[in-house]
Parts: C-alpha cells; sequence; structure tokens
C-alpha cells in the first residue's frame, strides 16, 4: 500500500474524531496530528502531558508504576517496600524483566515483593509502626540489602503516613540509607510524575551520601550510564560497547544498578542518558549541582550506535575517538550481516509504534536500517520535549499520537493497515485478532536484549520471525476468505 | 414500631456525648429499645451508660483480632443502663492514620453483623463535632441516621456551626432521605438564648425541639460516670431529658433545612446584641495605627 499523503493523514484524523462528543474531540484533536519536519516546536502541533478523557481506553500507567515500577524498582541491592495494599506491588512484580546479577533473596531483590500488605486497621490506625517493623523484619531476614525504599501506594497520601520521618529514623537505626518516595498514584496524570518525583527522591536522599569520601578514584573516562533499565539485558549490551572504546562505566541507572553506583554517579565525567524522558530531572541536576555535562544518546540500530558513539567519543580524547571508529568497524561485520539477512525480508514494511518513554523515536533508526518504515507513532506519557526530539526522526505526513485512546489507534490501523505493531500487552491481542502481527515493545515480549550491536540481531530477528510467520495466512475465517477471493476476482476482471 | 435511627451533630465541646446518652437513658425509661453508635475516635460517646472510662472500641478491636472480619458482634457490643446497647467505632490517635475510614469499617461491620436487626426501636449516632471528611457524613448517609438532631447554644460559633451542618444535611437530603429533626439547645445561660435558638430553628426551617438549661447535676453525675437520669431521676433535670426524650418519640417536624447566609446569620446575632455592627473603617488596621 501507498504511502498516505498530507491530507489524507489529516481528513483520517478528522474522520476518526468525528465520534466524539464535541467537547472530547476538541480535547483530542490536540493530541493527533499529522508530522511535519519542518516544524521546529512541537507545541505548534501537539498537546502533551494532559490527564485522559474519562470513557476511553487510554494506556497509562500512574505516579507509583513511574516511581517503583521504573526508576527505583531495578537497584538491585536495595529492597522496595510498595507500602500500601497488596496489589500494587504484586500485580506488577517482576514485569518489566529488568536483568540482573546477583542471588536474588541474598544479596540482590529485584523479583521479590516487598509489601506493609494495608488492612484497614492500618488505614485507619496509620501504617508508621507497621512499616517500621517491617524494615526491622527485613534487616533480620535480609542483612545484604544496602538500603531501602518506600514506594507510597495511593491510601498513604490520604491518611496521611509520615514516612519520612520513619525513614529517618529507620536510617538512624539500621544505618543504611532509607528513602520515602511520595509516588502515590493519583499525582499526575500519568506515571511521567512518579519519574520525576523518583528522580526528586535520588537527588535529596541518595545523591550526595558520598559527597565528602574522597576513596573514590577517579579516571578522565569515567562515564555513566542513566535511563537504561536493562530490559532483556539491554544495559549490558550498551556498555560493552562503551568499555571496548575505551571508557568505564562507573554506574548504570538503574537496570542491574546498585545504590553505591547511584551514589558514586556525580563523580563521573559525563552521564549518558538513553530514555530521556524518566532520567532528565536527575541528569540536570547533576550538571548543575556537580557540574557533570550529560548527553543523550541512542544505541538502537547499527546506524543510531554509530552516531551515538561518534558523539560520546567526541566529548572525550582522540584516543577514545579512534577506538570508536574502531569499535564500529569490529562490528560491522556482524550488524551487516544481520542486515543481508534480514532487510530482503523486511524491506518496505509499515511499522505503527505505540509505547513510552524513549521508544516512540528511539526505535525507529532500528527499523529504518532494515529497511522498514514507522509511519504513525505516539508516547503513551511523553511530554512536549519528547516530540520536539521525534519530529525530525518521523517521516513527513506520518501519523503521531498522544495519549492514543483504544479507539483512536483501532481506527489508525484499520486505516493505515501497518505490517507490523509495536505497543503494550494490553493491545497485543486486540491487534493480533485483527490479523496484524504484533511486538510487545514494553518487555521486548519476552525476548531482548534490543540496545547495542548484539540487540540489533536479536531485534531483527525477532521482527521477522513475527512479521512473516506463516500464522498470518491462516488467521482469516474461510467464508470471508472467500468473499475476499470473489471480490478480488472482479475486481481483477 | 419501625426502627428509628438518629444522628446528633454539633459544634465540638457543645455537649453532644452528654446530651445523647442523657436522652437515650430517658428513652430507655421510657420502656424503649436504644443502640448508642459512637462515631468519635474519642470514645466518649457510651461511657455514662456504662460506667466506663472508655469502651473498647470496634477499630481497637479489629486491630488486635488482626482484621475486622475476626470479629464478632458480642466482641464489641455492650449493655449498660436500661438495656442500652453501646458501641464505639473508635479510631486513631490525633495525626495519624484516617479516623473517617474508621467510621466507615465501623458501621459497615455493624450492619455485616446485624447489630440493626435486632428488635430496636432507636439507634443514636453521636458523631464528632465537623463532618471533616467523608468518613464522618457515614452516619447520614442513605439507609443510614434519617433523622439530625442539632446540638447547639447561643454562642456564635455553636450557631455557625449548626448553619454548617445544615448546609451538609441539604447535600444528602437531596439524593436521600435524611432530614432536619430539630435543634436541641443545650443552654450555656447567655442572654435571650431561647428565642435566639427558636429564630435560628424558623431561619432553617425546623424548631427547637427541647431547651435543656444547665444545671450542675449534670456534671456531678458526670463525675460518677452516669447520666442525671439513672444518678438522680428526681432532680429536675432528669425530667428535662425525659421531656426531650418524649419530644423525640412525638417529633414529626422533618424538614430538608434552609441553610442561612452569612449575612443573615450576622444579622440576627446582631438583632440579639451577640455581634456588634462591623465597622468597616477599622479592618485591616494594626493597634499602633489606631492609637
Amino acid at each position: 500500500m501507498s504511502t498516505m499523503t498530507r491530507e489524507e493523514t489529516a481528513a483520517l484524523i478528522q474522520e476518526v474524531l468525528e465520534v466524539y462528543p464535541e467537547s472530547a474531540r476538541e480535547e483530542r484533536a490536540k493530541h493527533l496530528t499529522v508530522n511535519d519536519q519542518e516544524v521546529e516546536q512541537s507545541k505548534k502541533c501537539i498537546t502533551s502531558n494532559r490527564k485522559s478523557l474519562p470513557g476511553v481506553m487510554t494506556i497509562r500507567g500512574c505516579a507509583y508504576a513511574g516511581s517503583k515500577g521504573v526508576v527505583w524498582g531495578p537497584i538491585k541491592d536495595m529492597i522496595h517496600i510498595s507500602h500500601g495494599p497488596v496489589g500494587c506491588g504484586q500485580y506488577s512484580r517482576a514485569g518489566r524483566r529488568n536483568y540482573y546479577v546477583g542471588t536474588t533473596g541474598i544479596n540482590t531483590f529485584g523479583t521479590m515483593n516487598f509489601t506493609s500488605d494495608f488492612q484497614e486497621k492500618d488505614i485507619v490506625f496509620g501504617g508508621d509502626k507497621k512499616l517500621s517493623k517491617i524494615m526491622t523484619e527485613i534487616e533480620q531476614l535480609f542483612p545484604l540489602n544496602k538500603g531501602i525504599t518506600i514506594q507510597s501506594e495511593c491510601p498513604i497520601g490520604l491518611i496521611g503516613d509520615d514516612i519520612e520521618a520513619v525513614a529517618k529514623q529507620a536510617a538512624k537505626t539500621l544505618e543504611k540509607p532509607v528513602v520515602p518516595v511520595r509516588c502515590e498514584g493519583f499525582r499526575g496524570v500519568s506515571q511521567s510524575l512518579g519519574h520525576h518525583i523518583a528522580n526528586d527522591a535520588v537527588r535529596d536522599w541518595v545523591l550526595g551520601n558520598r559527597d565528602e569520601d574522597t576513596s573514590f578514584v577517579s579516571t578522565p573516562y569515567d562515564v555513566t550510564i542513566l535511563g537504561d533499565y536493562n530490559i532483556g539485558g539491554d544495559a549490558w549490551a550498551s556498555r560493552t560497547l562503551l568499555e571496548d572504546m575505551g571508557l568505564r562505566v562507573i554506574a548504570q541507572w538503574s537496570g542491574d544498578g546498585t545504590l553505591a553506583e547511584m551514589e558514586n554517579t556525580p563523580k563521573a565525567k559525563l552521564n549518558l542518558l538513553h530514555c530521556y524522558r524518566s532520567m532528565n530531572y536527575i541528569s540536570r541536576h547533576m550538571e548543575e549541582k556537580y557540574g557533570v555535562p550529560w548527553m543523550e544518546y541512542n544505541f538502537f540500530g547499527p546506524t543510531k550506535i554509530a552516531e551515538s558513539l561518534r558523539q560520546i567519543a567526541a566529548f572525550f580524547d582522540e584516543t577514545i575517538q579512534a577506538n570508536a571508529e574502531k569499535v564500529i568497524e569490529k562490528y560491522q561485520a556482524e550488524y551487516q550481516a544481520v542486515i543481508n539477512k534480514y532487510r530482503p525480508r523486511l524491506e518496505g514494511k509499515r511499522v505503527m509504534l505505540y509505547v513510552g518513554g524513549l521508544r516512540p523515536r528511539h526505535i525507529i533508526g532500528a527499523y529504518e536500517d532494515l529497511g522498514m518504515e514507522v509511519v504513525g507513532t505516539g508516547y503513551e506519557f511523553g511530554h512536549n520535549d519528547d516530540y520536539d526530539r521525534t519530529i525530525k526522526e518521523m517521516g513527513n505526513a506520518t501519523l503521531i499520537y498522544d495519549d492514543v485512546t483504544g479507539y483512536e489507534f483501532e481506527e489508525f490501523v484499520k486505516r493505515v493497515k501497518p505490517d507490523l505493531i509495536g505497543s503494550g500487552i494490553k493491545e497485543k491481542y486486540i491487534f493480533q485478532k485483527m490479523g496484524i502481527p504484533f511486538r510487545q515493545m514494553h518487555s521486548w515480549d519476552y525476548s531482548g536484549p534490543y540496545h547495542g550491536y548484539d540487540g540489533f540481531a536479536i531485534f531483527a530477528r525477532d521482527m521477522d520471525m513475527t512479521l512473516n510467520n506463516p500464522c498470518w495466512s491462516k488467521v482469516q475465517a474461510p467464508w470471508l476468505k472467500s468473499e475476499e477471493a470473489a471480490e478480488a476476482a472482479v475486481a481483477g476482471a | 414500631m419501625a426502627l428509628r435511627q438518629c444522628a446528633i451533630y454539633g459544634k465540638g465541646g457543645i455537649g453532644k456525648s452528654t446530651t445523647t446518652q442523657n436522652l437515650v437513658a430517658g428513652l430507655a425509661e421510657l420502656g424503649k429499645k436504644v443502640m448508642i453508635v459512637g462515631c468519635d475516635p474519642k470514645a466518649d460517646s457510651t461511657r455514662l451508660i456504662l460506667h466506663a472510662k472508655a469502651q473498647n472500641t470496634i477499630m481497637e478491636m479489629a486491630a488486635e483480632a488482626g482484621t475486622v472480619e475476626d470479629l464478632e458482634l458480642e466482641d464489641v457490643l455492650k449493655v449498660g443502663y436500661g438495656d442500652i446497647k453501646c458501641v464505639e467505632s473508635g479510631g486513631p490517635e490525633p495525626g495519624v492514620g484516617c479516623a473517617g475510614r474508621g467510621v466507615i469499617t465501623a458501621i459497615n461491620f455493624l450492619e455485616e453483623e446485624g447489630a440493626y436487626e435486632e428488635d430496636l426501636d432507636f439507634v443514636f449516632y453521636d458523631v464528632l463535632g465537623d463532618v471533616v471528611c467523608g468518613g464522618f457524613a457515614m452516619p447520614i448517609r442513605e439507609n443510614k441516621a434519617q433523622e439530625i438532631y442539632i446540638v447547639c447554644s447561643g454562642e456564635m460559633m455553636a450557631m455557625y456551626a449548626a448553619n454548617n451542618i445544615s448546609k451538609g444535611i441539604v447535600k444528602y437530603a437531596s439524593s436521600g432521605g435524611v432530614r432536619l429533626a430539630g435543634l436541641i439547645c443545650n443552654s450555656r445561660n447567655t442572654a435571650r438564648e431561647d428565642e435566639l435558638i427558636m429564630e435560628l430553628a424558623r431561619q432553617l426551617g425546623t424548631h427547637m425541639i427541647h431547651f435543656v438549661p444547665r444545671d450542675n447535676v449534670v456534671q456531678r453525675a458526670e463525675i460518677r460516670r452516669m447520666t442525671v437520669i439513672e444518678y438522680d431521676p428526681e432532680a429536675k433535670q432528669a425530667q428535662e431529658y425525659r421531656d426531650l426524650a418524649q419530644k423525640i418519640i412525638d417529633n414529626k417536624n422533618f424538614v430538608i433545612p434552609t441553610p442561612i447566609t452569612m449575612d443573615a446569620l450576622e444579622d440576627l446575632l446582631m438583632d440579639f446584641g451577640l455581634m456588634d455592627e462591623e465597622d468597616e473603617s477599622v479592618i485591616g488596621q494594626k493597634a499602633s495605627a489606631e492609637a
């Protein structure tokens, strides 16, 4: 199918909006746009980070999800207490596939769920005492934990538990950092505020912990990886490239990360930021307070990897710059083989994305390396600085949708007829039932890593395996098939 | 006789608990079967009936037992003077937790355990002074208290509170059957107090159901953790509470109140000399500037 023109895309948006009542239509219209690479600032064409409308299916999370699920949860040697009723922690437990090295339950705790399991009595009498008791028990049962965070669920903000006071007291008794995080789910419009609150908690309770400690021996090549959650091993596939070019990665946030790494981060020469959305706040803070510069990069697909490696190297001396070229060269045969194998099978295929964080723009390059085109993209919880960064990555006249509703997404797909959709678990089965190949792009559909050259090979294989799976020719009901064949015969005549 | 559920509201410290227990004692004396549900974390709504310092509350017992589901009705329901059944919802210390949720949990528990199914004539909810959140409005939600009595006196703040509570009743009256059933004047011996409260009642669209005069026998009884009716049945004050009880039995005056504006309330207070006419020239003037 040929690519849609600007007018056709605009008409499609109007048509999809038509079913809404007037006020909803006006509101949603601001979140849908036809991409125009000429636009300098996305605020001229799209509105984002607003409350979702009642009555539509939205695909967003909450502030707790942003703090516990994204920023804090993967710090592997700390114990993260989901403070409140049991469900928030239990139903999100281990779902994000943040890989880590360690012995779970001994010195790492990533896939475990710690909760204060609120009952009526805890709501009425407050959870403070229970919380300090839990921390004492944690210390007895898991003495190798390096610290504790308290992740507030909704009721905490309503009943006014003084988690800061409990945290301070516990930190004294346990002689370990105890971090209270006010990430009650009702705060903000999506998980995005949770990232910000979690970043602020890092700033206020962790980052300054080793300011006076001079025992850390720096090198001129110390960098950190921020905003990589090591989903399916992403951060490892990234780290190895940086190390190959002679840099020393002194911290990984937060995938496979530790408290000590977090505390030492201000001692880095450069903070490398992968997921801008979830960690730009703390990067800016370190720049202001410690003078550590930060820089965004993109390790999806060989084109973007090479671009990023060169940009990172440009920050350092010629040795590193030469090393970067060597790294690119070293992997060239490997990634070229991947392209040679998969590109012919994927060339010209069209993709629609709807994900969170950095992916709606960052994966575009990887698809393009395989000859594919991203014809629609959008963010669950992006802000306009995300869209600013997206406009140039997307082709003209492609669809951009912010906080897309279930209805809009389905209608867009019906008309745009992409060959592949990359979105979340809630969308997966709907689109598969519509007979459209689908990849779950939050946890890489239980695969990964997708970052780095190693990840690109897996990415390419996964897209091919999904898109060219023979099952797609079998999904149409036989009685519909004959009708279509008849129509085709008529059209062909 | 069908069960009548009544809630007592009023400004903090106005004497809600004392008045409730004395009038309930009066009802019991008249042969009525009554239950008191204390809806205040202080849990002082039943002590004059039980001769106790403070009854074990539903929430305390639930916390001890583990969950509220582990409780039995007989654990929390105590019977005192005149076979009056007593329960206290209980709640947290000031400054922690959620007292409102405690009231909700306690009332739900009583309903689920069938506390209301016994052959009762009256249930009285004695509620914390201010309806600060949804929990304290629980007693006047649908299928709970239908009659609200406001305890007040001829003091300015008590009347403000009565007017505010009326506003709350209007909100719930529009969606349910809750009605204002009258003002109980618990006298503070201010000038023309009865006339003033009668006038306030008139403006609110209700009536002053009874004027309870001030009498030190109430305090003497309280020291002994008793109602006046039990402590000194012959006292004049005992008869006042009996009269109030009888009036409540006979009461048919249930209205959706017509709360008045602040201006109207201030006019009323000025008419009765409780407030001076506002002198706008002094607003924002410091003492130093006025000297």
